[in-house]
């Protein structure tokens, strides 16, 4: 079983759950892998039992670059979880992952979730935020959890070209 | 998009086949000092009351909740009812409009006669939907990571990207949603049971405090204490009872985008269930959105009422924002919404409440505040000033649109008998 604490929050995923476990596993060794159809070629995000595209349940685990756009995002500012109350306001992002981008239709994407983190891994801050929108270009960072257990996030990708204003809620 | 035959035996899909004969529910507040149990009770004896019917009538019950509730063998016994029928299932929003569908298989497939359907929660004092308590706060197991290890956990956050892409993709504003607010509350203050009957300005909405980015506290419905009841049986047996008929024309159930495992995997993500679910509500009504007298289109939050108006049909996609702050969904404009106050000022019922008021006022008798005739009925004045009428005149047919979330949505439309 995999199990940690993370931000206060106790985390399982139980042996038989090995598409979980097998995704979080790789994480902790910073790699991001999704699951690969055998039938199809086609990657799929989050883990699954079986292919969305082809119904097979024969899969690999494949390497996939960390690197996307924001396609939508949440911003909260009033946490529901306790363990959430302290980083106030954070980010969820939406990313869209270059690869497999709009297949195998134009509205399909792997769109990874993730909190928005500074490079080094903490909440990003109120002024971090505010550069993120809509259009940004994120590239992949892993926070641990527990040995073989680390959740995938989101940085702002330094290297790449972005956009001159991310699209972001109009707020006063 | 191509018009789907649904393969079904019954020619036109039990439409008009099938009635709501009775309707009843709780007040709405917070700190009812009453189990779930007993508020159950209470609505549906309520609903009994209203169609004329006893106990004994009844054969079959259907209940939804969140493990927030009692269940169905506990009430039918409390009220000495023998069900030949009855599920008690997992569900919030979308359930309403699907357990209706579900009653209608079932007595046409000669399992029971007569069901009666509620929802009973503590929506406020236990299970709190947007609450900050317990719920908040239990472990996270398996495919639960992938959302609540990130702070993505309550309805906002999870349907959050949807509406803020919506504004990308079409300039919607929150200025325009925040009059589904104002109209919700203009027709609560006609309402004596709602919960919140204060009419709201534009200006309060968006001056509100950020709950999470793009809604404002009072872009979010209320939590309350309540139960509701429908009782749905054959047209024909209605026609014997209480009160004027009410017919279900179509019902579209739980329909789903694809990849409703992470609905978000496949976009568009500013287009909602209701895309798919209108080739099944229409046809099978056999009307279409532009014959629509009123409507109840779930608010749990402003923006989930604009997409569902908007994908089922009642403006061009895109047009939502125009749409809801045009007047028409105000009482006195043309198709008006919730005219109950809805989720955002009535009270929370997880659908209940839209499908309940859309009952009485197909009937023309809804509870306002306009003087009652010897008869019982009521002497609308179709004055909808504060504290003044509810009732749209001329009513004939309804829609329902029910939400479980983006990817998932339910609907109905019923006629005056």
């Amino acid at each position: 079983m995999l199990q940690g604490e993370y931000l206060g929050m106790r985390l399982t995923i139980e042996d038989v759950d090995k598409e979980n476990r097998a995704f979080f596993n790789y994480c902790a060794q910073g790699d991001f892998r999704l699951q690969r159809g055998k039938k199809s070629g086609l990657l799929r995000y989050p883990p699954t039992t079986a292919c969305p595209w082809s119904r097979d349940r024969e899969y690999e685990w494949v390497s996939v670059e960390g690197k996307g756009t924001v396609h939508s995002y949440v911003e909260v500012h009033h946490a529901i979880q306790p363990a959430f109350r302290e980083h106030v306001p954070y980010m969820i992002l939406l990313v869209d992952l270059d690869t497999q981008k709009g297949k195998p239709s134009e509205y399909e994407a792997l769109r990874v979730v993730g909190n928005l983190l500074t490079a080094d891994g903490k909440f990003a801050p109120p002024e971090m935020i505010k550069k993120v929108g809509i259009g940004t270009r994120v590239r992949m960072i892993f926070k641990k959890v527990s040995d073989g257990f680390a959740l995938p996030h989101w940085t702002i990708d330094e290297e790449a070209e972005q956009p001159a204003t991310p699209w972001r809620y109009p707020q006063a | 998009m191509p018009q789907r035959d649904i393969d079904a035996s019954t020619p036109k899909y039990l439409r008009n086949k099938y009635a709501i004969v009775g309707v009843g529910e709780t007040t709405y507040r917070r700190g009812s000092q009453e189990s779930t149990r007993n508020l159950a009770t209470w609505a549906i004896n309520n609903a009994l009351d209203d169609a004329g019917l006893e106990a004994t009538d009844i054969d079959g019950m259907l209940s939804y909740s969140g493990n927030d509730s009692t269940m169905s063998p506990f009430v039918a016994g409390d009220l000495g009812i023998r069900l030949n029928f009855y599920m008690d299932v997992h569900g919030g929003g979308s359930s309403s409009e699907a357990l209706i569908g579900i009653a209608m298989g079932v007595i046409e497939a000669g399992m029971c006669k007569t069901v009666a359907i509620f929802r009973s929660m503590n929506g406020y004092t236990q299970v709190r939907i947007g609450g900050t308590g317990v719920r908040a706060a239990a472990p996270i197991n398996g495919d639960q990571v992938h959302m609540r290890a990130y702070g993505w956990q309550s309805a906002g956050q999870m349907f959050a990207p949807t509406f803020l892409r919506h504004m990308y993709d079409y300039g919607t504003t929150s200025e325009q949603v925040a009059h589904i607010k104002v109209a919700h509350s203009k027709h609560a203050s006609n309402n004596p049971k709602a919960f919140y009957k204060t009419r709201s300005t534009v200006e309060d909405v968006l001056n509100s405090r950020i709950i999470c980015i793009p809604l404002h506290l009072l872009d979010c419905c209320v939590e309350t204490d309540n139960a509701t009841c429908l009782i749905v049986t054959r047209a024909e047996r209605a026609k014997d009872l209480k009160q004027p008929l009410v017919q279900i024309r179509s019902v579209v159930g739980r329909c789903c985008k694809p990849r409703i495992d992470m609905h978000y995997q496949h976009g568009p993500i500013s287009t909602v269930a209701g895309h798919y679910a209108k080739d099944i509500l229409w046809p099978n009504a056999g009307v279409g959105p532009e014959e629509i007298d009123l409507t109840g289109s779930y608010d749990a939050f402003t923006f989930t009422t604009m997409l569902q108006l908007e994908d089922y049909g009642f403006c061009k996609k895109g047009e939502g924002g125009q749409y809801v702050s045009s007047g028409i969904i105000e009482l006195g404009g043309a198709r008006p919404n919730n005219t109950s106050g809805g989720h955002l000022c009535e009270g929370y019922t997880h659908g209940m409440n839209m499908v309940i008021e859309n009952v009485r006022q197909l009937r023309g008798n809804v509870d306002d505040s306009c003087p009652l005739r010897p008869n019982g009925k009521r002497q609308h004045t179709y004055n909808y000033s504060e504290g003044g009428c509810r009732q749209v005149k001329d009513a004939e047919l309804s829609a329902n649109l029910g939400w479980a979330m983006p990817g998932t949505g339910s609907a109905m439309v019923m006629q005056r008998g």
